[in-house]
């Protein structure tokens, strides 16, 4: 057999599949293809332009920029000579990105646009190892003269001249990799201090996506939009592995904005994205219908209770009836079928979910809307995925079985343990948290905690050390009741408090799409999301939110107290990770006053918060706001909020 | 720049418009007092002064709206003076509009493919049955203008209403048109007026990408100063229909006439109102 690495893959679909298409890019427009043999082509010309560079075995490049051909053949082409690729949030500010070029030590960056090389070059006196930055789009980058700065194709065109005295060099350093060899370098967002980063081999990425593809469906007919930031390590393993491995095709939309429109033209027959996709999906889903004729949103209220009374019903083990039967076969023609279609998920055979645990209403949503969605599980530090639900057993509670070659154990303190060959190599230049988290036996500390359920399906609970207990000795799991919170349109995040504490409360910050539609219905002025969150009609209407929400908790679980932030939760401060997982310690710490006011009778707090712009620049945002109690539970049934 | 429009070629560095001594009287009125300016090929030139100073005005003679009562425009050796704007935008010279003129109810698309009706050559008839040189114009014109589109970065705008749309963007979508003339001069009246910070500094950048990458000369009219001393080349001052000063932007910061015209009119103001 021979030891697989990624380069290897890419020689042999240009050999096998030459005329297949391997990735697409909108521009102008229209899709334009390239073919595996023109990939290899551009992949080939840019190594040996980094080699023509001085970039050699052992050097790494990082990527900075959304989702472009060009960024993932940089990462290939850095692999062919032996070197690693560093993906990189395209929303980084200054100084993560110091951070992370100067811990990796990267030599060379592979930016998409004008707006990432001015980011770099003003911190270039700060970065001691970068030798060279490449531009993908060269507008506005004309009459830059500094150097050490090149067009992607002048690069490959340094590349083809180097080439001519250098027959066969790639081909040879390509035949010099092993599989050992650290393709990825990927900083973990991490909820918790510094990014660290995680070594990832050829091996422990092939192995992972290896059993993806022993464990799921997935074909080389397949079709794949890449959207999401290049860093994430979901995205990674799909648009830089698995295409490799199966040979399906890639497509980079035109531009972040046209995603929605992107996804519906293309219809992608396969699609993964973090639960934050998904509730937005959801909420666009159910403006747009609360948005149109009262014939149609009447329709659509309809049919969506009927598909989700269904769903639980079957759920129950119940055959349905042939009305119910009849009911979703109209459903289908006039609701489901074409909400798919909206969506861009008429032709997909699968989605999934993962990065962080999707909320039970809006999972059900969809599966009752016939979109096969289903949870996957994993970790940066597990090469991508561990674990994933089969078709049939698609359930909200779980996260499915583990992919083949992977065990796992449950330890004392009910956190998981998994050993695999996808378990990373461990954290860069940090030896010392390596062993703290891989077991000298190879088991790698995942930091969730969880069981295995009768059927061998993998549930997880929560972070660890996220579960705590309430004053009275209730388990209280923080995320469980956030992602409740979350189903709401109203809400855009939540964060849950409780842990030693008398009862439950939550800082919620609002949709501001949403609540200000809202608002402007109720003939609302507001000016900014500072002043909608204050209103007393928006407090009021999250109220009721919570209010039904609290109707499908355990009584000791409900939330009492909440208040509306004054700004959005931001990864620029710190309060959520670039994949949008709350950093919960953080925001505890950040907003101790608030938590203390909870559970004071004050009735309101004043909160200075620290706001980081984007270029680096912090100020301050002060307002006194008003903590709300959440006195009675709703009554069980109501109208629908949006009707 | 692509699309051969007669004349207007006019190497870089040489003058590309000259406009002798030219005036526009309403009634008793004068807007424009014997200006005379010479723009170079190329060139990034705004034209300031106070209100009511003559700018768009002048403008409207350069773009033929005005037949100027006295005096001369020469474009790329040709006299156009009070020649009719059809012909003048023919020549190679566009325009936008302080106030945004697009059509409401048609599409950033169609409204940015009217710019290029005229480059289009096909007859009513083919055009009408979509064939042959037709076919073939509307693919070559679609491709200029999805390049900008992509330039203006309007890509999830394309088929939106114009009506629809936040007035900075409305701006943004007539500078496409504007643009898809493949002008050799391009008149801005106003671009960033009512725009904010963030719109302005957008806008800039667009107008100086399109003076860099395609090396049109550009006559800027802009009453944010921070932006017209930052992008220009050259800055002309009107005041009351006279050119009183004219000169790189440190130049004319410096030059006294210009301070005593903008703090003279608020002097003035003050003294009226007192």
């Amino acid at each position: 057999m021979t030891p697989w690495t990624l380069p290897r893959l890419l020689r042999r679909n240009a050999e096998q599949m030459a005329a297949r298409p391997a990735i697409r890019e909108k521009s102008h427009g229209i899709w334009q293809t390239f073919t595996w043999a023109q990939y290899w082509e551009e992949v080939g010309g840019f190594a040996l332009g980094l080699a023509a560079c001085g970039f050699r075995r052992g050097d790494k490049l990082a990527v900075i920029g959304d989702n472009r051909p060009r960024l993932y053949w940089a990462q290939l082409a850095a692999q062919c000579l032996g070197g690693t690729a560093v993906p990189m949030y395209q929303d980084s500010i200054a100084s993560e990105l110091v951070f992370v070029l100067n811990h990796a030590e990267v030599s060379v960056v592979v930016a998409e646009d004008q707006e990432q090389v001015d980011k770099i070059l003003s911190l270039r006196s700060e970065l001691p190892h970068l030798k060279l930055v490449v531009y993908d789009d060269p507008r506005g980058l004309r009459h830059y003269s500094t150097t050490g700065l090149a067009a992607f194709a002048e690069l490959q065109a340094t590349g083809r001249e180097f080439g001519i005295s250098h027959l066969g060099y790639v081909e040879a350093e390509i035949d010099k990799g092993d599989p050992d060899d650290l393709a990825l370098l990927t900083y973990t967002s991490g909820t918790t201090g510094r990014p660290k980063g995680v070594m990832l081999s050829h091996a422990n990425l092939l192995s992972s996506a290896q059993a993806f593809v022993e464990a799921e469906d997935i074909r080389a007919s397949d079709e794949l939009l890449c959207y999401l930031p290049m860093a994430w390590i979901g995205e990674s393993l799909f648009s830089l592995v698995l295409t490799l491995l199966v040979g399906f095709t890639c497509n980079c939309p035109e531009r972040p904005q046209t995603v929605q429109r992107d996804l519906r033209e293309l219809g992608p027959t396969i699609a993964i994205a973090p639960p934050r996709i998904w509730e937005n999906m959801l909420t666009q889903l159910r403006v747009r219908a609360a948005d149109s004729t009262p014939l149609k949103s009447r329709l659509f209220e309809f049919f969506r209770g009927l598909a989700e009374r269904v769903e639980t019903f079957k759920g129950d083990g119940n055959r349905l009836s042939l009305v119910k039967r009849l009911g979703l076969l109209v459903g289908e023609v006039l609701v489901y079928g074409p909400v798919r279609d909206q969506l861009g998920l008429r032709r997909a055979r699968w989605v999934y979910t993962g990065g962080a645990p999707l909320g039970p209403d809006t999972f059900k949503f969809f599966r009752s809307f016939g979109v096969n969605i289903k949870q996957v599980w994993g970790s940066t530090e597990l090469a991508g995925l561990a674990s994933l639900q089969p078709d049939a057993q698609a359930d909200p509670d779980t996260v499915g079985r583990l992919i083949p070659g992977t065990e796992v154990r449950i330890a004392e303190d009910g956190e998981v343990l998994i050993r695999s060959a996808g378990v990373f190599k461990g954290y860069y230049k940090q030896p010392e948290v390596t062993r703290e988290t891989i077991t000298e036996d190879g088991w790698f500390r995942t930091g969730d905690s969880g069981f295995i359920d009768p059927r061998g399906h993998l549930v997880i609970v929560d972070r660890a050390k996220d579960v705590g207990k309430l004053a009275d000795g209730t388990p209280f799991a923080p995320q469980f009741v956030e992602n409740k919170l979350k189903f709401s349109p109203f809400i855009a995040e939540a964060v849950a408090f409780g842990d030693q504490r008398p009862f439950v409360a939550a800082i919620v910050a609002i949709d501001l799409t949403t609540v200000g539609n809202w608002a402007e219905r109720h003939n609302l002025a507001y000016t900014s999301f500072q002043d909608l969150s204050a209103k007393r009609e928006v407090r009021g209407l999250i109220a009721e939110e919570i209010a039904e929400v609290n109707v499908s908790l355990p009584d000791a679980a409900r939330i009492r107290r909440f208040i509306l932030l004054n700004k959005e939760f931001d990864a620029d401060d710190n309060e959520i990770t670039r994949t949008r997982k709350i950093r919960r310690r953080f925001v505890a710490d950040k907003y101790a006053v608030v938590v203390e006011a909870f559970y004071r009778d004050d009735g309101e707090v004043e909160v200075t918060t620290e706001i980081t712009y984007e270029d680096g620049r912090k100020g301050t945002l002060t307002s006194t706001i008003a903590i709300e109690d959440v006195l009675k539970a709703a009554k069980p049934t109501r109208e629908p909020a949006y009707a | 720049m692509s699309g051969d429009v007669n004349g207007g070629n006019v190497s870089p560095g040489e003058a590309q418009l000259v406009v002798t001594g030219v005036s526009k009287h309403f009634g008793g009125v004068r807007a424009v007092e014997t200006v005379t300016l010479s723009v170079r090929s190329g060139e990034l030139i705004s034209v300031i002064g106070p209100n009511g100073a003559g700018k768009t005005s002048l403008l409207n003679m350069i773009s033929g709206f005005y037949r100027p009562d006295t005096g001369a425009i020469v474009f790329a050796g040709k006299d156009i003076t009070g020649a009719r704007p059809s012909h003048i935008a023919a020549l190679g010279i566009a325009r936008t509009f302080q106030n945004i003129a697009l059509f409401a109810g048609m599409t950033v698309l169609d409204n940015i493919m009217l710019g290029r009706h005229v480059h289009m050559k096909a007859g009513v008839l083919s055009s009408f049955v979509y064939w042959g040189l037709a076919q073939k114009e509307e693919i070559a014109h679609r491709a200029r203008v999805e390049e900008l589109i992509e330039f203006l970065e309007l890509e999830d705008l394309r088929k939106q209403p114009t009506s629809g749309l936040a007035y900075g963007l409305r701006k943004r979508v007539e500078l496409a048109r504007a643009l898809a003339l493949d002008p050799k001069l391009l008149l801005l009246d106003e671009p960033m007026g009512g725009m904010n910070q963030e719109e302005k500094e957008d806008m800039a950048r667009f107008i100086l990408d399109v003076n860099q990458q395609w090396g049109t000369t550009i006559i800027l009219i802009e009453h944010d100063m921070a932006v017209v001393m930052d992008i220009s080349d050259r800055v002309a001052v009107l005041d009351r229909g006279r050119k009183i000063a004219e000169g790189s932007p440190g130049e004319v910061q410096r030059h006294p006439d210009v301070i005593t015209a903008y703090l003279g009119t608020a002097k003035a103001r003050l003294e009226a109102a007192a």
